[in-house]
């Protein structure tokens, strides 16, 4: 199908963006990447009166490091995770999780923003940052920043914390030394968004596990994190009997749900078969 | 606006001015005002992969790409490539392996082959599948197509070597 017809106008800058939205309000809808919204423009889902366009503007690009946190630009696309030796270095879970988003033509042009007030429950990067811990850099009319922890983010499917009048400008993660990531997922068919999917980082501390956050999506409304199933793990070794435990745990914790797609029992299995296969890579 | 707003781009070389609503994907642009009609569209929302054309040298899905957002920037189709001889080889591969049946995946098959393939060394089978697994076919069952892409790697590696 053919998208509706729109407006369009070109962001100069994030203050520009951000009038545009003062005045045209509910009307608008940020174009960044555009591969979840030009989709739902096509299928007529989404019918915006305009369109704005954030996606030429440098100061939303690049990936720093200062002081101990890493800074994500809310344009990085899913192809620099994949690619970025910063993100090697400081996040790799982040490269990790890239590579399984879509395929590659999609990963040319999605971002990281775009995906995150996407905020699609069964998608990628949104479990990544809840799992890192990573804060949300919004702005708002006037230029003021809100840092929203990833946990407080997501508030339901395609819901966020984000105000219509803001704009989500960036990431922000504490580079942990000695982090350990892991991730996995089940899809149908390669690039299908995940039947269910675990983003996990954790730190290894004289080969016991320590600060494990083990974060879900594909499970319900949002990406979730199992608090009982991690702290179960604390102070183990990632071993075949702290596996059957954190499995049991698991069991208890996550109540995914049931759809045309796979059963709530198939899911929680298939968590399961994930916790064991993310431990098993934790040295 | 609604209204039609005039972009400048290079297409295969060739500076296009052109006025287009902002709704036109750049698909529909390239086929309906330029008449580069090999850019094929099977589902327009990003699924199937028979749009894909390289943006600023990168493959994207041409329908989920807007006209406007092409301004200012390098497009290269199926039609730019051939010409070019670029991917001669892979299109001689795709006809002697049986790589196509009724053709309509094939122009965006090609330049997500060659996409894979301008990365250098010799992919295996999993990797090719992997790099292909966005574009689909409905004839030919993919073997046909890994073989042809893989007997270009192995060439081109020698070719090297």
């Amino acid at each position: 199908m053919k998208a509706a017809a729109f407006d369009y106008v070109r962001a100069t800058s994030v203050a520009h963006a951000l009038d545009v939205l003062a005045e045209r309000g509910d009307d608008v809808r940020l174009l960044a990447g555009g591969q979840s919204l030009v989709p739902a423009l096509n299928l007529r889902l989404s019918a915006p009166g305009l369109l704005l366009d954030i996606g030429g503007l440098e100061e939303l690009r690049g990936i720093t490091i200062r002081d101990g946190v890493l800074r994500l630009g809310a344009l990085v696309r899913h192809v620099e995770l994949e690619n970025s030796p910063l993100i090697a270095e400081h996040a790799p879970l982040l490269a990790q999780a890239a590579v399984h988003i879509a395929h590659a033509a999609i990963r040319n042009r999605g971002t990281i923003g775009g995906s995150l007030a996407n905020a699609d429950p069964a998608a990628e990067l949104p479990a990544c940052v809840l799992a890192l811990g990573a804060r949300i850099v919004v702005t708002g009319q006037g230029g003021t920043i809100r840092r929203i922890a990833a946990e407080d983010f997501f508030q339901g499917v395609y819901a966020t914390a984000l105000h219509p009048d803001e704009i989500l400008t960036g990431v922000e993660i504490d580079a942990r030394p000695g982090g350990q990531s892991a991730f996995g997922e089940f899809v149908r068919r390669r690039g299908d968004y995940a039947l269910v999917g675990l983003a996990m980082q954790a730190r290894m501390e004289g080969g016991t596990l320590r600060d494990s956050r083990l974060a879900w999506f594909g499970v319900g409304d949002r990406p979730v994190l199992s608090p009982a199933t991690a702290a179960a793990l604390a102070g183990r070794r990632p071993d075949t009997a702290s596996v059957a435990l954190a499995q049991e745990k698991l069991s208890a914790e996550l109540d995914p749900r049931g759809d045309i797609h796979a059963a709530a029992g198939t899911r929680l299995q298939l968590a399961r078969v994930l916790l064991a296969r993310a431990l098993a890579t934790l040295h | 606006m609604t209204s039609a707003r005039v972009i400048a781009l290079t297409v295969n070389g060739e500076e296009v001015e052109a006025a287009v609503a902002p709704r036109t994907h750049l698909a529909d642009f390239l086929r309906d005002v330029l008449s580069l009609t090999g850019t094929h569209l099977g589902c327009e929302h990003g699924v199937c992969g028979a749009c894909t054309v390289r943006l600023d040298g990168a493959i994207v899905r041409g329908c989920l790409v807007l006209a406007v957002q092409a301004e200012g920037r390098r497009v290269e189709t199926i039609e730019g490539v051939s010409d070019s001889g670029e991917i001669a080889d892979l299109q001689e591969a795709f006809v002697t392996r049986n790589a196509l049946q009724c053709g309509y995946c094939t122009p965006a098959m090609l330049l997500t082959a060659q996409d894979l393939l301008l990365a250098g060394g010799v992919p295996d089978r999993d990797a090719i599948r992997d790099h292909l697994s966005g574009n689909y076919c409905r004839c030919t069952g993919y073997e046909a197509i890994v073989d042809a892409i893989e007997q270009v790697a192995r060439a081109r590696a020698g070719r090297v070597a």
